[in-house]
């Protein structure tokens, strides 16, 4: 589905990325783990299409089609959903109609006409049951006023309703309660199958407890420095990143740079 | 005098000269009102961009068409209903009242029965000393030389009056529509009166038809707000190519009364010039101003305000929002005085503008003069683009860029559509911005995010 080849990007002519290697297939849930500035979130940023992002080398096929060539409206068209580290507050874009514009450009660009009203409306009741999103907050402003775990929570509701192929969560479970994570994850599960696949970022194993990958990378100084399964996230979370930057000097001094 | 509009200038002098024959049954006190509102506009003629008032709006190339006085309205019926079918609001139950040229048109409206709520032509009541008393009572002719010639000159316009203790049945829609086979000249003259402890609400909907020829209208309402009366007070400003509008609203407060405005000015207008200004002159009286305005390429709207604090214990709130397109311009001017007398005052002024074209341009100039020492105020003035942050979200939902813009200028937009408390009103409101032809959207340098 996804297949990522050595990666380079920068902002600001900072490099930060600096050569990733990464094939997603369908069915698959992988997580990026790693510790703070590694290029995380730079990756989410760089596969939806943030503009100030510069790649300077290498290719992303969604599908076989250049990723990288199509503007962030197109991508998510083509089934690339982000969901947001810091989702944007929009006050006087209603959360509901929002999504049923996004919906039916996602639709139109597909050859279908947009969701009748009534059906529209179920869709929405039964998705937002699968996040528990309160129906209040649907028809409310988008994220406006919204607690840190209410927004991710609309981010997960919005992947509901949207159904990408590829969705990349990053750093959902930051900013929740061990509830509303709970909640979010099973969302998640549920929204699983073996036509989509998800990419997983976090800082933290936690939410892979709930959330259960097939692989798991670990992200460092722009690179995947190493890939498992996800008792390598279990072995991070034991013996930290600190253990993981020490492995690498020892292995390969070469490859560090001081930055 | 300068030399601004010399022609235009001359053909007013004629006028007024001619004008005693058809004011005859008129009060002596307004035929002195006339007078003195003439000599004024005389002495210094039409405003000039060296006024402080008008320094970014220049009224001089509006001012050279051979405009006419006194052009009697020629244009098929069938056509002055279609205008007015697209003026009609949806779901909202009013009273009508339709005014072509600044003429009540009673064939076109629909109007209560005569009683507590009282509605007539301005020149029916012009003989009473008790109505014509109100006519320019709190309006300085000095400082607005059009309203000046709008006082001296004025044939007719409309006259409301709300009983005391009365609430109106039903708001009112007063639905203005001009047009013009030749260039025309029109001078509307509205009163309306609240009683004490009565309540009013109406809007007023411009329309322009006919003709490509030039309109300058230049009107002059007042309103006069008894004891408790509380007033709401939409407008919805459309018009065509050709057409300008220079609009003087004067609103007088008694104690403990209220005035709701939001006045929403869409692009196609070659000038609106809107001078609302609010005297709050009894403690406890408050006001509430929103606008937001939407000029497109070579259009001006510009928007002076005048809140005066003359009481202690009043209240003044204003937001004003201005989404520029392409070249459009626009003028901000929000001044607020707060009398030696008046303290305790609680006044905001705020002006948000977001400007979409390289071209695009304001001046925004918010002004605060207060001479009292107890006071809660304050003022302030953005210009910015459209946040990036806001415009990527929307993008990365697969929201093309367009329509993504097009929804973060329905949302700024909204910031004042929402304050409209009638809501087939409100829906009306949103469905002309929604309508607004967002032409050129361009990108142009960042300079502050909104």
């Amino acid at each position: 589905m996804l297949s990522i080849k050595n990666l380079h990007a920068e902002v600001e002519e900072k490099k930060i990325l600096k050569g990733i290697n990464l094939e997603v297939k369908a069915g698959e849930v992988h997580a990026i783990m790693g510790p703070n500035g590694s290029g995380k979130s730079s990756l989410a940023s760089v596969l939806a299409g943030r503009e100030n992002y510069q790649v300077t080398e290498g290719e992303v096929l969604l599908y076989g089609k250049d990723l990288l060539d199509m503007a962030p409206e197109v991508r998510a068209r083509e089934g690339v959903f982000l969901a947001f580290q810091y989702p944007v507050e929009i006050p006087g874009v209603s959360n509901i109609s929002f999504l049923k514009t996004a919906l039916s450009e996602i639709r139109a660009y597909r050859g279908l006409p947009p969701l009748e009203s009534r059906e529209f409306l179920k869709l929405s009741k039964e998705r937002q049951a699968l996040v528990e999103f309160d129906a209040s907050l649907a028809n409310r402003s988008l994220n406006e006023g919204f607690s840190g775990g209410e927004k991710k929570r609309n981010e997960i509701f919005q992947l509901a309703m949207l159904e990408p192929k590829l969705s990349i969560l990053d750093e959902t479970d930051s900013g929740l309660d061990i509830d509303a994570l709970r909640i979010v994850s099973a969302g998640v599960n549920k929204l699983r199958s073996s036509d989509n696949a998800f990419i997983i970022i976090t800082h933290y194993q936690r939410l892979l407890d709930y959330i259960v990958p097939d692989f798991v990378h670990v992200l460092y100084d722009g690179r995947i420095v190493r890939s498992g399964t996800k008792e390598l996230a279990l072995e991070l979370e034991e013996k930290g990143y600190d253990w993981l930057k020490e492995s690498l000097q020892e292995t390969s001094p070469a490859q560090q740079r001081v930055i | 005098m300068n030399n601004v509009g010399t022609a235009l200038y001359e053909e007013m002098i004629r006028t007024f000269d001619m004008s005693g024959a058809s004011h005859t049954k008129e009060t002596a006190s307004l035929a002195h009102l006339r007078k003195e509102a003439f000599r004024t506009f005389k002495e210094k003629g039409f405003p000039t961009i060296k006024d402080e008032d008008w320094r970014f709006t220049n009224m001089a190339p509006y001012l050279k068409d051979a405009y006419q006085l006194q052009v009697p309205v020629k244009v098929e019926a069938t056509a002055l209903e279609a205008l007015l079918d697209s003026t009609a609001v949806e779901e909202w139950d009013a009273w009508k009242l339709v005014l072509v040229n600044g003429q009540i048109d009673y064939s076109l409206s629909d109007l209560p029965e005569a009683g507590l709520l009282k509605i007539s032509s301005l020149k029916e009541v012009l003989g009473s000393e008790e109505v014509s008393k109100f006519i320019g009572l709190h309006q300085n002719t000095d400082a607005n030389r059009l309203a000046a010639l709008n006082t001296a000159l004025f044939e007719d316009g409309l006259f409301i009056e709300v009983a005391k203790g009365q609430k109106a049945e039903k708001p009112l829609h007063i639905v203005h529509l001009y047009t013009a086979d030749v260039p025309s000249f029109v001078q509307p003259r509205h009163l309306i009166l609240l009683g004490r402890l009565s309540e009013f609400t109406f809007m007023e909907s411009t329309a322009c038809v006919g003709g490509e020829a030039p309109v300058l209208v230049n009107g002059v309402l007042e309103c006069n707000l008894e004891e408790g009366a509380n007033l709401t007070h939409y407008v919805l400003q459309r018009g065509r190519r050709g057409e300008r509008m220079v609009q003087h609203t004067q609103v007088y407060q008694a104690r403990d009364s209220r005035y709701d405005n939001v006045t929403i000015s869409l692009p196609e207008t070659d000038l609106i010039r809107n001078q609302l200004q609010v005297a709050l002159d009894g403690s406890g009286s408050e006001c509430h101003l929103y606008g937001l305005y939407l000029p497109s390429a070579g259009q001006l709207i510009d928007n002076h305000t005048v809140v005066d604090h003359l009481q202690p214990h009043c209240e003044s709130n204003e937001l004003y929002k201005g989404v520029l397109q392409n070249s459009a311009k626009a003028v901000f001017n929000g001044k607020i005085f707060v009398r030696q007398i008046a303290q305790k005052t609680n006044a905001f002024q705020q002006n948000n503008n977001l400007l979409l074209g390289d071209k695009a341009l304001v001046h925004s100039k918010p002004q605060l003069e207060i001479f009292a020492d107890d006071v809660k105020c304050s003022h302030g003035s953005t210009i910015g683009q459209f946040n990036p942050e806001s415009l990527f979200y929307l993008r990365a939902r697969g929201i093309g860029e367009a329509l993504a813009k097009e929804l973060l200028v329905q949302a700024f937009g909204a910031d004042i559509t929402d304050r409209v408390s009638s809501d087939a009103v409100s829906r009306h409101l949103k469905k002309h911005l929604l309508e607004r032809p967002v032409t050129q959207l361009q990108d142009v340098p960042h300079i502050e995010h909104i």
